[in-house]
């Protein structure tokens, strides 16, 4: 079946990310082989294209490395995979503040928020 | 050797000597290993720009190149037309179809077509007047795909066919593309075909109106190319 996407963003980009999301979240440990273009493009019901960019991409990132004649896999460097964790939080944590921000929260409320959303309290009265 | 499956240039055509022309000065470049969405409302030109490309119309002015070459044989034995309508033989069954396909065309691939019909469950004995619609489309796109042609020309594949039978067909091209191969696809239902899609043209009233990539409608715009469309051609 394929997969969902937003309309509002490249395809390749929501590929990588939901990869990307497997080795982060330590689903993909290093040395799993990932999947190749054609069985990635077959799974998502994507262009190849589309799916050899995503895979590009993660690799120019650090998350893959290429080895030779035998497709790609989760980087070994651990160190790398760190970094590249810390590096998504901070991004996404940076994407989160500042559209909260253009909603009109204020620094405290969303710290309040993201506490409570941290305790799996979604009431928030 | 150039890595254009498709050019034209200023390619036109007027079916009367009156009023508008279906097409008009079209200047096109199709790459190979691309999948395109050849994308317009009804009656912009795109059944009429897929059948000048299959051979089956003459153009009325303009250059029209497949693989370097003007439409002629040569042409017809690297192109795979899926036209808009049933082209079935409605007394052959499922079996004398694909074997009257493989004789008529050498790239034919006969292995393919069975390994497709089985899968699909279609009986091989059955007339295929009695088939379903929606398995008379997939026969028919199952013929069209199983050749080993350079560039496919899907009219419409996906029109009328419920959205199971949708997924199936975009399965079946993606899983028989390769990257020498070129598949161009008209259509108006583009939200189903979008992730599928690299490149898309959009026609209007026989004009090309835009050629970009999928991801690039989506970059610059924000939205999808289906949403893009919508806007694009409101009334």
């Amino acid at each position: 079946m394929a997969w969902k996407f937003d309309p509002e963003r490249p395809i390749y980009l929501q590929i990588s990310e939901r990869l990307t999301a497997e080795i982060v979240s330590g689903r993909w440990p290093a040395g799993t082989k990932v999947p190749t273009v054609r069985d990635l493009a077959l799974d998502a019901g994507v262009n190849p294209n589309t799916a050899q960019r995503a895979l590009s991409e993660m690799e120019r990132d650090g998350y893959l490395e290429t080895r030779r004649g035998d497709g790609r896999y989760v980087t070994e460097r651990d160190s790398e995979v760190q970094r590249q964790r810390r590096e998504t939080l901070a991004r996404r944590s940076a994407t989160f503040v500042g559209d909260m921000k253009a909603l009109g929260f204020s620094d405290a409320e969303i710290l309040e928020a993201a506490e409570f959303a941290l305790k799996g309290d979604t009431s928030h009265e | 050797m150039s890595d254009l499956i498709l050019e034209t240039r200023a390619l036109s055509k007027r079916y009367q000597k009156v009023g508008a022309p279906a097409l008009w000065n079209v200047d096109l470049e199709v790459r190979k290993g691309r999948i395109v969405g050849l994308l317009g409302p009804n009656g912009s030109g795109k059944t009429t720009l897929i059948k000048m490309i299959a051979g089956l119309l003459t153009p009325t002015s303009g250059e029209l190149l497949i693989d370097g070459k003007a439409p002629g044989t040569e042409t017809k034995a690297i192109v795979s037309y899926l036209p808009d309508h049933n082209f079935l033989t409605g007394w052959m069954t499922v079996e004398d179809t694909i074997n009257y396909h493989a004789d008529f065309f050498a790239d034919f691939r006969r292995d393919r077509a069975l390994d497709m019909t089985g899968r699909l469950g279609l009986d091989l004995r059955q007339k295929t007047k009695t088939l379903s619609k929606g398995n008379q489309e997939k026969l028919e796109l199952i013929l069209c795909m199983s050749r080993d042609a350079g560039l496919y020309l899907l009219d419409e594949p996906i029109a009328g066919v419920d959205p199971a039978t949708r997924d199936y067909i975009l399965q079946t091209i993606l899983s028989n593309y390769t990257e020498n191969s070129t598949v161009l696809i008209s259509t108006h239902l583009i939200a189903d075909v979008e992730p599928a899609l690299e490149d898309v043209i959009f026609l209007r009233e026989g004009r090309i109106l835009l050629q970009s990539t999928v991801d690039d409608i989506r970059e610059k715009e924000g939205k999808s190319v289906d949403e893009y469309f919508r806007e694009v051609f409101k009334w």
